[in-house]
């Protein structure tokens, strides 16, 4: 009788040791969610979510601090993505998007001075000291930093040009 | 010969009758003609002329850019007067870079335009960049550079070269006419193309609503035994290529992929007379054939156009309006998009401009869908439009692409049939766009992700190498403070401090 008994709990107690000790020395540092979603985020670290950068931004994310609207150059595109990686309904004709903005930088008025092209996260901004600026659309994320930082208020941030081989029909308005 | 019956398709009422038995006409010259860079597929031709420069009929107007892409050349002799942006013959309205050009009336083509007697004599490759210098795209309305198409026997194993003669769509009328006419030029381009692909056969396949298409091409066609003409069942969407090539050889080409990876190359015979022109005479493709038809135009006619002229030119010469039309139409009533404007020019892919009443229009307000199933039967690619579009409503793209959106060819048979007047093909269309707009968007993350990361890791080497040097700076200014003389061995330090009185 005490033998059976004696054993189960031996082999309980052990088997509950070991599952204690894997789980501090395998444990896994860091939401692998959160791997996930930084894959998704646009990487400029641009910052306009609140937090300092794209990983700090996913860890909120995963961790269900930040809502999956937090990022403004992701545009519509990346809530839908990041609301069906987290299963959380959202209303998607609410958010506004602006579909995608760069910056534009107007000849005249630029001095030259680079401090936009020390803020650029994706190196956009071609230019020199005292030269006039220009960004290369196909590189600026439309993170509003250049905007922020021009002294001349000569920078704008336009939507993106549309090209005939781009454009597609839109959505037809449902009639019922 | 024997022929494989395609799924789905519809009958529409083909109204060729109102422009087919119109000969082809030449028109008189515009004032203007506005000459797009863009008139195929790929990249825009890059302009090799200056404003001011007086050109002849055929000389360089724009370069290709790379592989996909085709050059443009002077429809006509005349002065470049502008070379800008304007709206392009596209249903979105926008603009694209164009060189307008003013006709001096003579219309004399270049002399540096030389063609050859015997371009059988001519190696494959020689054909393929003949064809790529005349800036030949394809005519049937898809404009993909041609010669790409000549080219693709380095990586495919071809054996058939298919004239797609079957000009499904309603109303147009301009292949049938070139075919009627020009039979042996047509024909001549035809086995010129068929050289340059290395396959031993060919079939020029015409719908039976064209009869005297079918035996015109079949008396030029006589002793050849390397030539079949092959009269299609009339069904819509025959022209497909895809599904023109199963009927003709019951075998399935990949969906999206390419009818060559069964052997077989498809060309427009607008484009086999094309070829003839730029072989024969070294003539580049500056003009095409066009139909202007629908109830609302006075006169339908088919008429050869100088590329660039203004679709109002075209109708001006076809009468004029009898009435205002309820939709003007680029292309067939099936596949063609609405024109923003008449202002907009001609283009290498336009094959007609429709003017349509009302009445011919039978526009109606849609429904809900009832659940028919006339969408799937019509289908010709084996699609369920109806769940399509569910799920393009639902904003479910991905759910649509899952259930075969990317195969779908836009033919329209669906919207066509569908008792509700839904537009099945307006979301489709929609739906498809999105999401290569969305595959666009993705390349674009990749890259400045990447690009962020080089710049974090430039910062970072910079800030390191400021930290090294102060601590170089540092140890070297303690041991100026221990003794006078620094300590041997360390050569940096040494020179660092000759530098330095
Ligand atoms: S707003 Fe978006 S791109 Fe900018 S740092 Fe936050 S997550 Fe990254
Ligand atoms: S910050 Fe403004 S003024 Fe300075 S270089 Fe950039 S665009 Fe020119
Ligand atoms: S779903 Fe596409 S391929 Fe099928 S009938 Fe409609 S338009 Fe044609
Ligand atoms: S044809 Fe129209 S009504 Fe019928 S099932 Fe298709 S979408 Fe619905």
């Amino acid at each position: 009788m005490i033998a059976p008994l004696l054993s189960l709990t031996l082999l309980g107690l052990a088997l509950g040791t070991l599952l204690g000790v894997a789980a501090r020395y395998l444990r896994v540092e860091q939401n692998p969610l959160q791997g996930e979603i930084e894959e998704m985020l646009p990487g400029s670290q641009c910052g306009q979510c609140g937090y300092p950068g794209c990983s700090a931004a996913a860890a909120a994310v995963a961790a269900g601090e930040a809502a999956v609207t937090l990022c403004p150059p992701g545009g519509r595109a990346l809530v839908e993505q990041l609301a069906a990686k987290l299963g959380v309904s959202v209303d998607l004709a609410a958010i506004q998007d602006q579909g995608p903005r760069v910056a534009y930088i107007h000849e005249r008025r630029c001095t030259g001075c680079t401090k936009c092209l020390k803020r650029c996260p994706t190196d956009a901004i071609l230019g020199a000291s005292r030269m006039i600026h220009a960004v290369i659309p196909d590189a600026c994320t439309g993170c509003n930093k250049c905007y922020e930082a021009c002294p001349q208020g000569c920078i704008e941030m336009r939507p993106l040009p549309i090209t005939v081989p781009q454009w597609y029909w839109p959505k037809p308005v449902p009639a019922l | 010969m024997k022929l494989f019956k395609i799924r789905g398709g519809v009958h529409p009422e083909d109204r060729k009758g109102l422009s087919s038995e119109r000969p082809i006409e030449p028109i008189p010259l515009p004032h203007l003609l506005h000459v797009p860079l863009l008139q195929h597929v790929g990249a825009a031709a890059n302009p090799a002329v200056h404003r001011g420069q007086t050109v002849r009929k055929g000389d360089l107007l724009a370069e290709r850019q790379g592989v996909i892409s085709a050059p443009v050349h002077a429809p006509t002799s005349g002065r470049v007067v502008g070379i800008g942006r304007y709206p392009a013959n596209h249903p979105s309205g926008l603009s694209v870079p164009t060189i307008t050009l003013q006709p001096d009336g003579e219309d004399r083509w270049s002399d540096a335009l030389v063609g050859t007697d015997d371009p059988f004599a001519l190696p494959p490759e020689e054909i393929a960049a003949r064809v790529a210098a005349a800036g030949i795209v394809g005519m049937g309305g898809a404009t993909f550079p041609a010669a790409v198409k000549l080219n693709l026997r380095q990586r495919y194993r071809l054996h058939t070269l298919v004239i797609n003669g079957s000009e499904c769509e309603p109303y147009l009328t301009c292949d049938d006419r070139l075919i009627r006419e020009q039979s042996e030029q047509v024909l001549d381009g035809v086995r010129i193309m068929a050289h340059a692909l290395g396959v031993g056969h060919i079939i020029v396949a015409i719908e039976s609503n064209k009869p005297e298409a079918l035996a015109a091409m079949r008396a030029a066609a006589t002793g050849r035994a390397e030539i079949e003409i092959a009269a299609l069942p009339t069904r819509y969407p025959m022209g497909s290529e895809r599904h023109l090539v199963f009927t003709l050889t019951g075998r399935e080409s990949p969906a999206r992929g390419l009818t060559a990876d069964i052997g077989v190359v498809v060309h427009n015979p607008a484009t086999a007379f094309a070829v003839h022109e730029a072989l024969r005479h070294g003539r580049p493709l500056v003009e095409r054939v066009v139909t202007v038809t629908g109830a609302a135009i006075a006169r339908p006619a088919n008429l050869r156009v100088p590329l660039g002229t203004p679709v109002a030119h075209l109708i001006e010469q076809s009468g004029g309006l009898r009435e205002a039309p309820a939709r003007l139409i680029s292309g067939g009533p099936m596949m063609g998009q609405p024109l923003p404007s008449t202002r907009v020019p001609i283009v290498k892919g336009s094959n007609g401009v429709l003017a349509l009443t009302a009445q011919e229009v039978n526009r109606r307000e849609p429904m809900p869908c009832i659940r028919c199933g006339s969408c799937v039967g019509a289908c010709p690619c084996g699609l369920v439009p109806l769940e399509l579009v569910a799920r393009t409503r639902a904003a479910d793209l991905e759910g649509a692409v899952r259930l075969g959106l990317m195969d779908c060819i836009g033919c329209g048979s669906c919207a066509y049939t569908c008792p509700a007047h839904i537009p099945l093909v307006q979301y489709i269309n929609y739906a498809k766009g999105e999401m290569a707009a969305r595959g666009r968007a993705r390349h674009k993350q990749i890259e400045t992700k990447r690009l962020a990361e080089l710049r974090s890791a430039r910062l970072e080497a910079a800030k390191r190498a400021k930290r090294e040097a102060m601590a170089r700076r540092k140890r070297q200014q303690q041991a100026k403070a221990e003794g006078e003389t620094p300590p041997l061995g360390n050569a940096e330090v040494g020179t660092n401090a000759e530098a330095r009185p």
